[in-house]
């Protein structure tokens, strides 16, 4: 039978062999038209893109990619409100007053609409690389590409830079040679000939490059003030930092800390899992701080910013240890943030930590505070701090 | 074996013609499964670029791909007529569709309501909609596919608002409102009119000009094409393209039932008469009759809707059966589905079927209701109102610009679904181009103002 269906479209398409119009066979207008609902649905997503990656979940630890769960657009009709009761009329073994659950509704979640003019939905889970995400943030929210503090060179590389007649043969460069060659002979004949003054070489210098060497500070408070949900926003807005960063960092080192009345170093993995008991010393965490940037890195030639999560509730008796330490790490930081996750309260910063930040940045140094209560914040604070820092890079900081 | 088919079409259509069918001829043509969905996803073999195809494109493949629906043949009506067969179609099944589609195009060339939408926009819809198709992929490159989107997303949005009692080519109302005429017009009044020749002169000044609209206009894309204040041409002509299509469209939807009876009846009829068929072929393309014209899907007991290939063909049985070929042959050529099932499907027939009513919960519980013709009938009927779609007409211009629409709820019995209704305006607002207000009614019956912007 299948055969026999082939031979059909043979003999039919011998048939119409004058006519063009086999047009179907290569040319599908359905995907046509379904590419371009994608491209719609990809615009969507793209103009909404800030709320749905601050949602925690689309963050993987290690994947390049976010993946996003999206409906199938609908093309609106205009349409009756839908009925409490719908009534309609069926075929089958019932008689009236019979009661039994719609068997189409068993299938699946499929929903029915009224009449029967709603289909089952569909979602389509879209991938974003991680990548363009960030270039489309950075356009969206039109943050400033940060230009790194030039610090003293300390990288330098070959790169390539002009041509010279003499030179190792490898480094041979034989467009330019032949040009040459055609340049003092016109017509380059039947067998070009070269003489030693045709022949070009590409040459190398060394080129000093600026620091383009980043290491970001996240420290997190885990007292047992910070819920999972907290440390959850905390990572969120991490998260996103690290993405910026690394599109002005050729290289970016993260270094995390987190304290109590004590504080540590951890990796990133145990980073926001561990949570602590006890007070909040947020000293202890800015001292850490200090100790690992005096062990591992110079200042002048490394950019440094940190980030610091807390609820806020520093210990009064504190504050001056804290003041200090902060102050001796924003000195050489090109940045220090400071987000307040209070999911539930919002107090604004009006916190004792709050307060440290706010008198830094009165001082002129660059720093900056936000108050992130939901994960729609998180893209406020990001769009915050990064106008906060180019403001200070643009600012008195060298 | 594709020559046997061949020949087969040509002793079908014999046998047709000798059993009364008056048809156009049609061309078939074998085409790959994937265009024959994209036919029934376009409703035309050439159709407009829009994404909503391309939705409705996705839940075809998809439902192809579980299994649920297979094409046999799409057929679209005109002299000559267009077949389009599934390549994937055995002999038997060929042989069951060219049957079939000879019944489809006996009904468009002698049903009223088809022959009267045909003579509008001509008996060659597939390349009528082929030039659109063209045209807008013109005005694509023109004006590029952002604008061209904006009125697409409009015109398919109103593209059941159309009213096909008025002609294809209607014209605008007229400027100025009828003059009253004089209620007698005797020898009197004349001599009357003659003394006094202020009288006479005062009555052709209050000449004055008729509103726009005169009356409520449900012919949405009419009415916005000639009367949108700031439409372009090019825009306009994409409005009255779509509308053609569903001029086209109307009788294919509003006679469905009888249509696809019709046809149903006619192949099996040829089927059983032709005795050029072997016996093979003939079993297996019953076996294929019966998987269509089925009322309720083999695993289930009921089925809450309702397969006009079964309703039409059972009602034409009957209707042959009690009263003659004769006169089913006048009920085709005069009824559409509103007719046919109010005036033919009788009690007996529907308790027969096993027919019934039901009221269905949100929550997925249904309630048979109690037997009732009348209410039966028009149950049957309710998605085919108005093709479809709610009564949403065009009421006044108001003098910045405003367009008012107006959903009559007394009609639909309910308000508009508002969150949809928002985004359809939304469309429309983008050619029209001023504000526009609908008004309908809310949950609890009060009247509601949905604008746009």
């Amino acid at each position: 039978m299948a055969q026999s269906t082939d031979q059909n479209v043979g003999s039919k398409s011998e048939k119409a062999g004058t006519d063009p119009a086999k047009w179907y066979e290569l040319f599908s207008r359905g995907a046509r038209d379904w590419l371009r609902h994608d491209e719609k649905v990809r615009e969507s997503v793209r103009k909404h893109l800030p709320q749905i990656v601050s949602g925690g979940d689309v963050i993987n630890d290690t994947a390049r990619t976010v993946r996003v769960p999206v409906r199938m657009l609908e093309h609106y009709h205009f349409r009756l409100r839908r009925p409490e009761e719908q009534q309609g009329a069926g075929q089958g073994k019932a008689k009236p007053g019979d009661v039994f659950s719609d068997p189409s509704k068993q299938r699946g979640p499929g929903e029915k609409g009224p009449g029967g003019q709603d289909e089952g939905e569909v979602q389509l889970l879209l991938e974003f690389k991680i990548d363009d995400i960030v270039d489309w943030l950075w356009d969206e929210m039109q943050l400033p590409n940060l230009k790194p503090r030039a610090g003293p060179s300390d990288e330098s590389e070959w790169i390539r830079e002009g041509y010279d007649r003499r030179g190792a043969r490898s480094r041979l460069d034989r467009r330019r040679s032949f040009k040459e060659m055609v340049k003092r002979r016109g017509n380059p004949g039947a067998t070009p000939t070269f003489i030693d003054d045709d022949l070009r070489f590409r040459q190398l210098a060394r080129r000093r490059q600026p620091a383009v060497h980043a290491v970001v500070f996240f420290m997190l408070d885990v007292s047992g003030s910070m819920s999972d949900r907290d440390r959850k926003l905390a990572k969120t807005f991490f998260f996103w930092v690290v993405q910026g960063l690394r599109r002005e960092y050729r290289s970016l080192e993260t270094v995390f800390v987190g304290h109590t009345t004590e504080a540590w170093e951890f990796t990133e993995n145990e980073f926001f899992q561990v949570s602590g008991t006890g007070g909040t010393v947020a000293s202890t965490g800015f001292g850490k701080v200090r100790e690992i940037i005096d062990e591992r890195y110079n200042p002048g030639r490394c950019n440094i910013y940190l980030f610091y999560a807390s609820d806020g509730d520093n210990s009064v008796s504190d504050a001056a240890d804290a003041r200090e330490s902060l102050s001796s790490i924003a000195g050489d930081a090109c940045f220090t943030g400071y987000v307040e996750v209070s999911s539930g309260l919002s107090r604004q910063l009006s916190t004792e930590t709050g307060r440290l930040y706010a008198e830094l940045a009165g001082a002129g140094c660059a720093a900056g505070s936000y108050a992130l209560n939901d994960f729609d914040d998180v893209w406020g604070a990001v769009r915050h701090f990064f106008q906060a820092e180019s403001r200070a890079l643009d600012g008195p900081a060298p | 074996m594709s020559e046997d088919w061949q020949s087969y079409v040509q002793r079908i259509e014999d046998l047709a013609g000798r059993s009364g069918l008056k048809f156009h001829p049609v061309d078939f043509e074998a085409v790959p499964d994937t265009f024959m969905m994209e036919i029934a996803v376009y409703g035309l073999p050439v159709r407009m670029p829009h994404w909503s195809f391309g939705v409705r494109y996705i839940y075809q493949l998809i439902q192809r791909h579980m299994g649920n629906s297979r094409l046999f043949e799409v057929v679209f009506p005109g002299n000559p007529g267009h077949a389009y067969l599934a390549a994937s179609n055995g002999l038997a099944e060929n042989i069951l569709v060219t049957a079939h589609v000879l019944g489809h195009a006996d009904f468009s060339r002698n049903n009223l309501l088809f022959r009267r939408c045909q003579e509008q926009v001509s008996e060659r819809i597939v390349e009528h909609a082929a030039n659109h198709a063209r045209q807008i992929q013109q005005a694509i490159e023109t004006y590029g596919m952002q604008r061209v989107e904006v009125v697409l997303d409009a015109a398919l949005a109103l593209e059941q608002h159309i009213d096909v009692d008025q002609s294809l080519r209607r014209e605008r109302y007229p400027e100025y409102a009828a003059q009253a005429k004089p209620l007698v017009d005797d020898a009197f009044r004349k001599r009357f009119a003659s003394l006094d020749p202020t009288a006479a002169s005062t009555g052709m000044e209050t000449k004055k000009r008729a509103p726009v609209p005169p009356h409520s206009e449900r012919d949405l894309l009419w009415f916005i094409a000639n009367y949108a204040p700031e439409m372009e041409s090019w825009e306009r002509d994409i409005f009255l393209a779509v509308r053609e299509e569903s001029f086209y469209f109307y009788p294919v939807f509003a006679t469905q039932i009888m249509n696809e009876g019709w046809a149903s009846y006619w192949h099996a009829r040829l089927l059983r008469e032709a005795s050029f068929i072997p016996q093979q072929a003939y079993v297996d393309a019953i076996k294929c009759h019966s998987d269509v014209v089925r009322p309720v899907a083999a695993d289930q007991q009921v089925a809450l809707n309702i397969n006009p290939y079964h309703l039409g063909f059972a009602m034409w049985e009957k209707i042959v059966e009690k009263e003659g070929m004769d006169a089913a042959r006048d009920i085709m050529q005069q009824d559409d589905d509103f007719g046919f099932i109010r005036n033919h499907l009788t009690r007996e027939l529907a308790e027969e079927l096993g027919l019934f009513r039901f009221s269905a919960r949100s929550d997925g519980q249904v309630k048979v209701l109690e037997t009732d013709l009348t209410a039966l009938h028009e149950a049957v009927l309710s998605p085919k109102y108005n093709f479809g779609a709610p009564m949403v007409a065009a009421t006044h211009i108001r003098n910045d610009g405003t367009l008012e629409l107006t959903h009559d709820n007394s009609v639909d019995g309910r308000g508009l679904d508002l969150e949809r209704s928002r985004r359809v305006l939304d469309y429309v607002q983008r050619v029209w181009r001023r504000p526009i207000v609908l008004t309908t009614v809310n949950q609890a019956g009060s009247t509601l103002e949905l604008t746009a912007p």
